[in-house]
């Protein structure tokens, strides 16, 4: 089967990118987003992440199952502004793989903290940091990558938590707000151009980061990403992993704040 | 950590456990020195207590899913413990290599399929997934790294492969893959009327065929009618792959059985009207016709969560060998039992066993003819139909799987199994399962 194929079948709707750059390549939705992508024929994968022992185990694991494809890994300095810009520059800016690849070219941002909320809420330090690493950080990343890139796909990790703020949740969830506002802003500035910006909301999803929670309501990593790579193929502004959550947000917000406070969930 | 409710593929229980995941294999040493005892988990396709551990720890290391390197001269393939068959089997057939051996679903991790010594429908021509394994990683869980394989440290390959997960955790595997044409099987389904004629056939297919299965009605007395399924593997590159091959179709859910019914659907009043459509099902596709590995080898893994159709008691499998000089009238025997009972289901399995000696010394497979029937939950009838098939497979010289078991009497273990007592000395002390303490003391 060639790859063409593959990408005429069914549940393969939307263009499927010729490269993808992972930033946060190491969280475990991010790797099988990678894994859909090249199989799905995508032909260069840059992972960016902090811990080069981890990047490099995925490489190695990419490389075996698909060894026609290139992939590389670079360590960067996730959260300071001049760490991002250069790197965003190193990939996507005049010369370079990114700008050749034009509308071929799809960025995820992925990376987060999962800092418990008891533990973010116990010192304003935590909760900074959490706020830096979740929000701030992702949110200059898709900046750079629309200051940068010319064409194709922006898409950043949000989470079902940024929906409505909730006593479990609502430092982490409050970072990923900032991002579904980020987005906003992109998709207004960029509409029209070949720049599409696509946020994505997973639901509680069964990774190393959520062994904490309880198992039985988690879907599983591969299922999410499928949601995920189809969702940003097609270029969606919106994607709900799994859709369910849509549904369920959309209720969630609805609630009356007085309804609301008295539940405890 | 964290406390959550774990149960195995029959479902029949839902105890508590220390769920305590291992994101490294260097890291292993020190997490399973201090949350030991324990035991490690897989994909819970297990139907009884091998990996069950209630009240107590359990070790997830099913995030380490990664391959390590690839020889595609070679075939040999190393990867992390984690790793699922499924992922092998579509990532290899691309580049002409498959698994050599593999069981009846796809969806279990690469340490489960060593530690419960897996077989498939190829018995006879291939062994046992030990057969194609040419080195183990353990972590025990005094900090002890040990390596071993066909040639090194071989008596401690042969405690692991087949051990329950008892010997160490395993957290590397090197394994020899097979070469293939492709993803495709030319099959052949033949229609058989008795026990009789599934020996002829089924031995005349051995000779000419790779794999070889068949699926009986336990249902009907007087004739045994089945169907019996035999193959090769055959190049086929013009075929378009099926849905479920193509990438976001490999990810996304199938059918599924999405909740517990209160009840079981296979019962008394449903379970003839179940194996007549079976077999009439089948019947429509007797014949030959060129496969995609995925329905023949893995039929069960198309329905998600299928085990949820024995309802809120889970099920039994009852899964014997035994010897093929005495096999053809303890089948006989047993199907008798499970006839005059009413009880069963409708996915009978009926296969010979190739004559290699399995090399685990727990290891199940060994030459005969294996028999494999499903039994809802029904409580107490259903144990004592169960000890009265386990009294045949007894009286005969063969023995139960142990990844399939939830009950066998001990008598029973020691009996199929005569290595139990020198698999000890290489069980860790620091690894306990509710079948270990159930059929080895501790």
């Amino acid at each position: 089967m060639t790859a063409t194929d593959s990408r005429k079948s069914r549940g393969n709707s939307g263009a499927w990118p010729t490269d993808v750059v992972v930033v946060g390549a190491t969280s475990a939705i991010a790797e099988q987003c990678t894994r859909l992508w090249l199989e799905g024929g995508a032909s260069t994968a840059l992972l960016i992440g902090r811990d080069e022992e981890k990047l490099t185990r995925i490489a190695t694991d990419l490389g075996v199952r698909f060894p026609a494809a290139a992939v590389t890994t670079l360590v960067a300095d996730l959260v300071s502004p001049a760490s991002i810009s250069a790197t965003v520059a190193g990939f996507a800016g005049p010369g370079t793989f990114g700008a050749a690849s034009g509308a071929g070219l799809t960025v995820l941002v992925a990376h987060g903290s999962m800092t418990e909320q008891e533990e973010s809420q116990a010192s304003l330090d935590a909760a900074a940091s959490v706020l830096e690493i979740t929000g701030v950080s992702p949110s200059l990343w898709i900046e750079a990558c629309a200051d940068t890139m010319t064409a194709g796909t922006i898409s950043v990790l949000g989470s079902v938590a940024g929906d409505r703020g909730r006593k479990k949740n609502y430092i982490y969830g409050a970072s990923k707000a900032l991002i579904e506002a980020m987005t906003e802003g992109l998709q207004h500035r960029l509409a029209g151009s070949a720049l599409r910006v696509v946020l994505v909301k997973p639901g509680p999803t069964a990774t190393p980061m959520t062994t904490a929670l309880p198992q039985a309501g988690l879907a599983p990593v591969e299922a999410v990403a499928g949601e995920i790579v189809a969702g940003v193929n097609a270029g969606r502004p919106v994607v709900y992993a799994p859709l369910k959550w849509k549904l369920i947000m959309a209720v969630v917000r609805n609630i009356p704040t007085p309804v609301f406070n008295k539940l405890n969930f | 950590m964290t406390v959550a409710r774990v149960s195995s593929w029959g479902r029949l229980s839902d105890a508590e456990h220390s769920v305590v995941p291992i994101t490294s294999a260097a890291g292993a040493g020190a997490i399973l020195a201090a949350t030991a005892p324990g035991i490690a988990r897989g994909m819970e396709r297990s139907y009884g207590d091998v990996a069950l551990n209630p009240g107590g720890t359990l070790w997830d290391a099913r995030s380490l899913n990664r391959f390590l390197a690839f020889d595609a001269e070679t075939g040999i393939l190393r990867c992390e413990p984690g790793v699922l068959l499924r992922d092998i089997q579509a990532t290899f057939s691309r580049q002409g290599w498959m698994l050599a051996v593999t069981p009846g679903t796809s969806v279990v991790t690469v340490a489960g399929a060593i530690a419960n010594d897996v077989h498939g429908k190829n018995h006879a021509t291939r062994g046992t997934f030990a057969d194609h394994v040419l080195s183990v990683n353990l972590v025990r869980t005094d900090g002890a790294v040990i390596v071993c394989g066909p040639a090194s440290n071989r008596e401690w390959f042969e405690a692991t492969c087949g051990g329950l997960g008892l010997t160490g955790l395993i957290v590397e595997a090197s394994i020899q893959l097979k070469k293939v044409p492709g993803p495709w099987l030319l099959a052949e389904n033949i229609a058989y009327q008795s026990l009789g004629e599934f020996f002829e056939l089924s031995d005349a297919s051995e000779a000419e065929f790779e794999y070889v299965v068949s699926w009986i009605d336990i249902t009907t007395d007087g004739g045994r009618r089945g169907i019996l399924s035999r193959a090769n593997p055959t190049p086929s590159p013009h075929r378009a792959l099926p849905r479920g091959a193509t990438v976001l179709g490999g990810v996304r859910s199938g059918p599924a059985i999405p909740f517990v019914p209160p009840f079981s659907l296979v019962n008394k009043a449903t379970l003839p009207a179940l194996n007549r459509a079976y077999y009439r099902m089948q019947h429509l596709s007797l014949g030959s016709s060129v496969v995609h590995y995925k329905p023949f080898f893995y039929p069960l893994d198309a329905i998600q969560e299928w085990n949820r159709a024995y309802g809120p008691r889970g099920f039994f499998q009852h899964q014997c060998v035994l010897p093929r000089s005495v096999g053809a009238s303890a089948v006989a025997e047993i199907l008798g039992h499970v006839a005059a009972s009413g009880q069963g289901s409708f996915l009978g399995v009926l296969k010979t066993m190739g004559s290699r000696p399995a090399l685990g010394m727990l290891s199940y497979p060994r030459e005969g003819v294996n028999l494999t029937i499903d039994f809802p939950n029904l409580g107490d009838s259903t144990l004592r139909l169960l000890a009265r098939l386990d009294s045949v497979v007894s009286q005969a010289g063969g023995r139960l799987y142990l990844a399939k078991d939830a009950r066998m009497p001990v008598s029973l273990f020691r009996a199929g199994y005569p290595r139990w007592e020198e698999f000890l000395q290489y069980k860790d002390p620091g690894m306990s399962s509710e079948m270990s303490r159930r059929l080895l003391g501790s």
